[in-house]
């Protein structure tokens, strides 16, 4: 074939990617593998490993909890939205989408202004006459901060979607006798299946490995996995235990996705986002 | 005619192990239009591309006046190709599309307005020019593209099923348009089609192709009159082919009896197909047939009746403006040139039986469109 | 059901906006708490324009996304013509590939990266400060590409192929139908990976944390290190600048992407 010549322009995007996604992968697991102050290899990271669990338990803990609410409060945005005239759609696809590319430190940390002891919501709720209430500093604010944060994540694939779903078929689903609430749980939901499992893989996994919601939502006990991390490579200089620890992180996160995808065949070509 | 222009040489082609052209030997003279003519799969697309520059076949050479061109690039052929669903640019306008390659070649810009709106007078789209592509009919948009490759004024001008997207009535006058077109140009046209109507009508050469090779060359009428095998002889116009034997020069044997025919140089008692199309065949009464058998359909074609005759379980197809009840017992006589006989090939035995009449008798609409790339 | 779904959009919305209005709010405030309005002023915004530290931060910020994003888009596009004329069982490797750093955590890419980066500096090279601009720069070309690849890969797949053809049937080199053609079929896909390239390149937080040295921050990271000390409202007017450069980007994609959208139904018909 004549275009045979131009599948050359792929080699160095090729090279590229290789040189600076797969081969820091492999350095990640040279470093889990070697000691600290001697370089020689060892398995004591991996060993490690274990005393770690616990944190790794709570950080899927919170952002399963995270994605599933993200789910419940995403998909009546995502349908409410597929159901408008196209050019209110793209306006509102665009007001989800805006938020995401705003800098999440400075959301989280209004966050804090509105539910610390002396935040916005507590003097307004003074003001009603009502109690402050202890808002901040609670495994409750560090799911809202997960939520709040990830929660575009979720509505836009469920909107890319639902959007595409036959308003025939819906109408088939009625016209053979379903009531509205049948026609969603046996049409609706069934073909919306795709997007909530592409959604829920892009809520848990940044959520799973954030590091900066629960110090600055959480009480000082809580630690996530992204926490420990940034503090071995950041302040603790173990980069080598960090090192371990990312790996297990990054095969979690990939078992994880690769269930996701199982579950739809989808071939990653198509773009979820605009 | 005159001189030869194009000579394609056991040509070959294969994708991923299969293969798509097996041993094609053409050539082409200058002035000519020539149709390959097949169902799709058949490589006629293939063999244009080659021609086109596109594809590089696997073995095989591509002559161009005497010189092989297996490596020259499409951008420097003097060929330009008309594409199927015609490839125009959406963001370009008539005019510009048109001088999308005098432009590229570099033309004054002078010459480029007179030759554009000159080609736009051909095509009948005069004052067009302005005009955005995706305003115009689909008759219109096949002018442009008709347009866009002559005005480059190419010695060949491929045509890949360039009146595949019309309908009927317009494919009708196009046909006689880029019939037009061609004369008056002279420009030699490589036409792609798999409208067994539309080739004979159009071409000075006929090239019937099958599974990657080619089945018969020649002129519409000889194509039509003495097909070679039982695959054209089915693919051209309806025929009823019959197993026969060959007794001897200009007779052959089938169906119990022997009947005088034209054909001759076949060995004593080769076995043969026997080709009798429908419409050459007159209903007599019974006694004074040749044959004698029963009508079991009829249906209205307007022009003529299709009429199903079981003769001895072996069912035909008549055409005949002669109506017959169903059910009526009928007799046919056979004359010597309403016979034709061709060798035994690999088509042998797949065509020309009526037995599953509608099925079998469904024209070949599907489109080529998506044919091998 | 329909009204509930409206009245949860509302809310959705509030919530996902209210936090950004407490900052814009922020940054007309006269005192120094997102908690507590005192008064409405300019003087954050001055405040911020006389800061040449952290206009220089934000000056860094924008050069590393402009760069970055235009290197990727470029990068990017020429391997996607590539790709997508690989055969189907390479092309899915090199998509899955492409997926690697869309869909391992943020703080993996970083943390792999940063340590490549000190690993070949300081092992290999002897290096003593191995994070620079530089490998900054590798790091956001790195994540920008799958955006743009993502981005252009379907309009190359949607473009009718033969137009390329009849542009070379046309007498264009291959490089020249290129331009002339195919480059003014899959636009709004190049310009759609670009603005979300720039905007995520712009936005980066925690891969840059781990990427960058010394000698080069960019703003959201400085502003991490702000939030161990009481943020200055400065800040805040330029949060409520960069909303507005977002925004404006944002509708310059939707309108190209309306544009092209007509075409097609034209084209359609």
């Amino acid at each position: 074939m004549k275009r045979n010549k131009s599948v050359l322009l792929s080699v160095p995007y090729i090279l590229w990617m290789v040189a600076f996604t797969l081969i820091p992968l492999g350095v990640v697991c040279y470093y889990a593998l070697t000691d600290p102050n001697t370089g020689e290899f060892t398995w004591s990271n991996i060993a490690e490993l274990g005393t770690f669990l616990p944190v790794f338990g709570e950080s899927i803990g919170y952002s399963l909890v995270s994605a599933l609410l993200c789910l419940v409060l995403g998909y009546p945005v995502a349908y409410f939205i597929a159901h408008r005239k196209p050019l209110t759609q793209k306006l509102l696809y665009m007001l989800v989408m805006l938020p995401m590319c705003m800098s999440f430190l400075l959301r989280t940390l209004a966050w804090v202004a509105l539910l610390q002891d002396t935040g916005i919501i507590n003097d307004f709720l003074e003001m009603l006459g009502l109690a402050r209430l202890p808002l901040i500093r609670h495994p409750v604010a560090v799911v809202l901060g997960m939520v709040y944060n990830y929660l575009p994540y979720m509505i836009l694939p469920l909107y890319a979607i639902i959007v595409k779903i036959d308003n025939r078929l819906i109408e088939a689903a009625e016209d053979l006798g379903c009531t509205p609430a049948q026609t969603f749980v046996k049409v609706v939901l069934p073909l919306s299946m795709p997007g909530i499992v592409s959604g829920i893989t892009m809520v848990f996994v940044p959520a799973v490995s954030t590091f900066y919601i629960s110090q600055k939502l959480g009480d000082t006990g809580t630690f996530l996995i992204g926490d420990v991390i940034e503090r071995l490579f950041k302040q603790g200089d173990n980069a080598n235990l960090g090192a371990a620890l990312s790996l297990l992180l990054m095969i979690l996160v990939f078992v994880c996705t690769g269930i996701m995808n199982k579950l739809t065949d989808s071939d990653g070509e198509e773009m979820v986002v605009v | 005619m005159s001189k030869e222009l194009i000579r394609l040489q056991n040509l070959t082609m294969e994708f991923d192990g299969e293969r798509i052209l097996d041993g094609i030997n053409l050539y082409i003279k200058d002035h000519e239009f020539l149709t390959l003519l097949g169902p799709s799969g058949c490589g006629k697309t293939t063999t244009l591309r080659i021609v086109g520059g596109f594809l590089t076949p696997t073995t095989g050479e591509v002559m161009f006046d005497g010189k092989c061109i297996n490596d020259v690039p499409p951008y420097e052929r003097q060929i330009n190709t008309v594409f199927q669903r015609y490839a125009l640019f959406p963001h370009l306008n008539v005019f510009d599309n048109i001088a999308f390659g005098l432009r590229v070649a570099k033309m004054p810009k002078d010459e480029i307005t007179k030759r554009v709106n000159d080609m736009l007078e051909i095509v009948s789209l005069k004052g067009y020019g302005h005009r955005n592509i995706s305003s115009l009919s689909g008759g219109q948009q096949q002018r442009v593209a008709i347009a866009r490759a002559l005005v480059n004024e190419p010695k060949v001008l491929l045509l890949d099923e360039p009146l595949g997207a019309l309908d009927l009535r317009l494919r009708k006058d196009m046909q006689n348009e880029l019939k037009r077109i061609q004369q008056a140009t002279g420009i030699t046209f490589i036409y792609v089609t798999h409208d067994q109507e539309e080739a004979l009508s159009m071409s000075d050469t006929v090239v019937v192709m099958d599974k990657g090779r080619i089945q018969q060359i020649g002129r519409p009428e000889d194509i039509y009159n003495e097909p070679t095998n039982a695959f054209v002889a089915d693919f051209i116009g309806e025929s009823n082919i019959l197993d026969g034997v060959m007794l001897e020069d200009y007779k052959v044997r089938f169906f119990g009896r022997t009947f005088k025919c034209l054909d001759a140089g076949f060995e004593p008692n080769e076995p043969v197909d026997v080709v009798i199309r429908p419409e050459d065949i007159d209903f007599v009464p019974p006694q004074e047939g040749h044959l004698v058998g029963t009508v079991t359909s009829v249906t209205f074609k307007g022009l003529n009746y299709d009429i199903i005759v079981d003769f001895k379980g072996f069912k035909w197809l008549i055409q005949t403006t002669d109506h017959q009840p169903e059910g009526a017992t009928v007799g046919i006589r056979l004359n010597p040139e309403d016979i034709h006989i061709m060798h035994k090939s690999e088509y042998s035995g797949l065509f020309g039986d009526y037995s599953s009449y509608s099925a079998e008798y469904d024209e070949l609409t599907e489109d080529a469109a998506d044919e091998e790339e | 059901m329909k009204k509930a779904n409206r009245v949860i959009t509302i809310l959705i919305f509030v919530f996902l906006y209210a936090p950004m209005l407490v900052l814009i709010i922020g940054s007309f405030n006269e005192g120094k708490s997102l908690a507590r309005f005192d008064g409405f002023t300019f003087e954050q915004y001055a405040e911020l324009f006389r800061d040449q530290d952290l206009l220089k931060l934000l000056g860094n910020s924008i050069l590393i996304s402009v760069i970055s994003s235009f290197v990727a888009t470029v990068f990017g596009t020429v391997a996607a013509v590539g790709i997508c004329n690989l055969k189907p069982k390479m092309r899915r490797l090199v998509m899955q590939l492409t997926d690697i750093p869309m869909t391992n955590p943020d703080i993996v890419t970083g943390i792999s990266l940063s340590l490549l980066f000190v690993f070949v500096g300081t092992k290999m090279l002897g290096q003593r400060d191995s994070l620079t601009f530089w490998t900054l720069l590798i790091a956001h070309v790195t994540f920008n590409l799958p955006y743009v690849i993502l981005n252009v890969m379907p309009k190359l797949n949607q473009m009718d192929h033969s137009l390329t053809d009849a542009a070379m049937d046309l007498g264009c080199t291959p490089l020249q139908s290129f331009f002339k053609v195919t480059l003014h079929e899959i636009l709004p896909g190049v310009v759609a990976g670009a603005i979300m390239a720039f905007t995520m390149s712009l936005d980066d937080f925690v891969i840059s944390y781990f990427v960058s040295g010394m000698d080069f921050v960019t703003l959201p990271v400085e502003i991490y290190s702000y939030t161990k000390k009481p943020i200055p409202p400065k800040i805040y007017a330029m949060f409520t600048l960069l909303f507005l450069l977002i925004l404006v980007l944002m509708i310059t994609m939707n309108l190209l992407q309306l544009r092209s959208d007509k075409k097609k139904v034209q084209v359609g018909k």
